[in-house]
């Protein structure tokens, strides 16, 4: 049934991802105290259809760099660019860190916004908010307030909202880092079950090494103050995948160590103990 | 009892013990029967007044000024604020009008409000609307300002222009605090369209009061005050109605 669904709603083509290139990126905020180097000579090329997790520290500029790529925010210096198939104008949806689902909308009101303002009829665009709802197994909450729901039910909304305007990369910007370990494990599972063969160029930003490896084609390890690339990580592990099987594979301690080791460095140079 | 039935309790037992005093008093003649007549000779007046003097229709002249003045002087207040609550500009430039003339007490205009609006019942209904415009305004500005920026950021990513971010972002999301200045401007309201009875009008509860006063009959001002009260609580309880209508992401 949401296999069914899964494809009436993505129209699963694999080529149609869109093909990420960030160059020489610097963000540098003013502030009172200065000038704050946020991102300094970021890289990055997320190819099309693939899932490409960045992994860092907080305070990293994660968030900056998903927010430039997303059009909400303007490099300092370098270039950004989202290359669509066929000339096409690429498009983008964003599932933000924290509590933004809008209070004031119902779950199907929220997941139907983005059809809205893209100018789809109402009735047309509650159909496809309630399909979407039922992919992401909220089936029956249709007319809840997002108050009335938990924190994991919420971000599955969260996960339907930027699904609904159909884009062709998906930005994540720790879309389940305030979640208990449990509900964690199985929204991982049902993101992968989700995005499938969808097509869709995932850029997915979380602080868990875990969650990295369980994710992610590749894995980009981000450095703090200020925030580059620091090592890039390909992900041996077959799809579909679940954390037991990816856990239990032999090469999952060494690739944890790898990012783990850069990481700490850096954790330990700034983070932490500042 | 319990936690509830005490509220009850104290809730009624504070109007009830002010009565109850005042009737023992008043008919003891400590106080003047005369200047204080007993509440419960009161219950009597009141019905003549309705029966015989027409209070329905002053009652129904108050409140149709206060509604009147209320939608006039909320829907473009609410504009303002957002727009205020939008671009910064705009808000330096109504923000010391907006503060002086929230504080200039609204009873006091009524002499340049008729001078512009004439004597007839336009005036009454403009003073109401004049007096709680900036209220509402104020409220809806910093409700915009308190709307959380991330829902600017969501708004723009899945596709909504300036206009769809006025209608669908800032506007219910200030709605609550728009609610609140409501709340505050229905009292003022109240204040203001008595006051403004007492000295410019031939109907209307502040007329009775007033009217009542001059010619010392004093059981019927106090029907008038009762009435007063009791059309405030009125109010506030059908703006709760409208509330849950309009924010019903509130009220469960």
């Amino acid at each position: 049934m949401t296999l069914a669904l899964k494809h009436e709603q993505m129209t699963g083509h694999p080529e149609r991802g869109v093909h990420v290139v960030v160059r020489n990126t610097d963000r540098v905020f003013e502030s009172k105290q200065g000038e704050v180097i946020a991102l300094s000579n970021v890289n990055l090329e997320a190819k099309p259809g693939e899932f490409l997790v960045i992994v860092g520290p907080s305070g990293c500029g994660k968030s900056t760099l998903l927010r430039m790529i997303a059009g909400l925010d303007q490099p300092t210096n370098g270039s950004i660019e989202l290359l669509a198939p066929e000339g096409k104008h690429a498009t983008n949806s964003m599932v933000f860190h924290g509590r933004t689902l809008f209070p004031w909308l119902t779950l199907r009101g929220n997941v139907a916004y983005g059809p809205k303002m893209h100018g789809v009829n109402a009735a047309e665009a509650y159909e496809r908010a309630d399909e979407l709802l039922e992919l992401v197994g909220l089936r029956g909450f249709e007319r809840s307030w997002p108050h009335q729901i938990s924190e994991g039910m919420r971000q599955r909304v969260s996960l339907a909202r930027a699904l609904a305007t159909d884009p062709d990369l998906l930005l994540m910007d720790e879309p389940f880092g305030a979640l208990d370990e449990q509900t964690r494990y199985i929204l991982q599972e049902e993101l992968l079950r989700i995005w499938g063969d969808s097509g869709k160029t995932v850029l997915f930003v979380t602080h868990s090494i875990e969650e990295a490896l369980m994710l992610g084609d590749r894995v980009l390890v981000m450095t703090a103050r200020p925030g580059h690339i620091a090592r890039e990580v390909s992900v041996p592990f077959g799809r579909p995948r679940t954390l037991t099987e990816i856990r239990a594979n032999p090469a999952f301690a060494p690739l944890f160590q790898e990012i783990w080791s850069t990481l700490r460095e850096e954790v330990e140079r700034g983070g932490a103990f500042s | 009892m319990n936690r509830r039935s005490t509220e009850l309790f104290l809730t009624i037992a504070g109007p009830a013990l002010l009565l109850l005093v005042w009737e023992v008093l008043s008919r003891l003649e400590v106080i003047s029967p005369f200047y204080w007549p007993a509440p419960s000779k009161l219950w009597g007046t009141a019905v003549e007044m309705f029966r015989d003097r027409g209070l329905w229709s002053d009652i129904t002249a108050s409140l149709w000024r206060i509604f009147a003045g209320f939608v006039i002087g909320t829907v473009p207040g609410v504009l303002l604020g957002l727009a205020m609550g939008l671009w910064w500009p705009v808000r330096i430039f109504f923000m010391p009008l907006a503060s002086a003339i929230y504080a200039i007490p609204k009873i006091a205009i009524l002499p340049l409000v008729i001078i512009a609006f004439g004597i007839g019942e336009l005036s009454k209904i403009m003073i109401v609307a004049i007096s709680i415009f900036f209220m509402i305004a104020l409220s809806t500005m910093s409700g915009v300002l308190a709307i959380d920026d991330q829902f600017h950021d969501v708004a723009t990513n899945l596709g909504a222009n300036r206009w769809q971010m006025i209608v669908t972002v800032a506007l219910p999301g200030s709605l609550p605090a728009i609610f609140t200045g409501m709340r505050l401007a229905l009292g003022f309201a109240l204040i203001v369209i008595v006051g403004t009875e007492f000295l410019a009008a031939k109907e209307g509860i502040g007329f009775v009061i007033w009217q009542n006063y001059q010619i010392l009959r004093i059981k019927e001002m106090f029907v008038g005050l009762i009435i007063t009260g009791l059309m405030g609580w009125a109010m506030n309880l059908a703006l709760d109605v409208v509330e849950r209508y309009a924010i019903p992401w509130r009220s469960q």
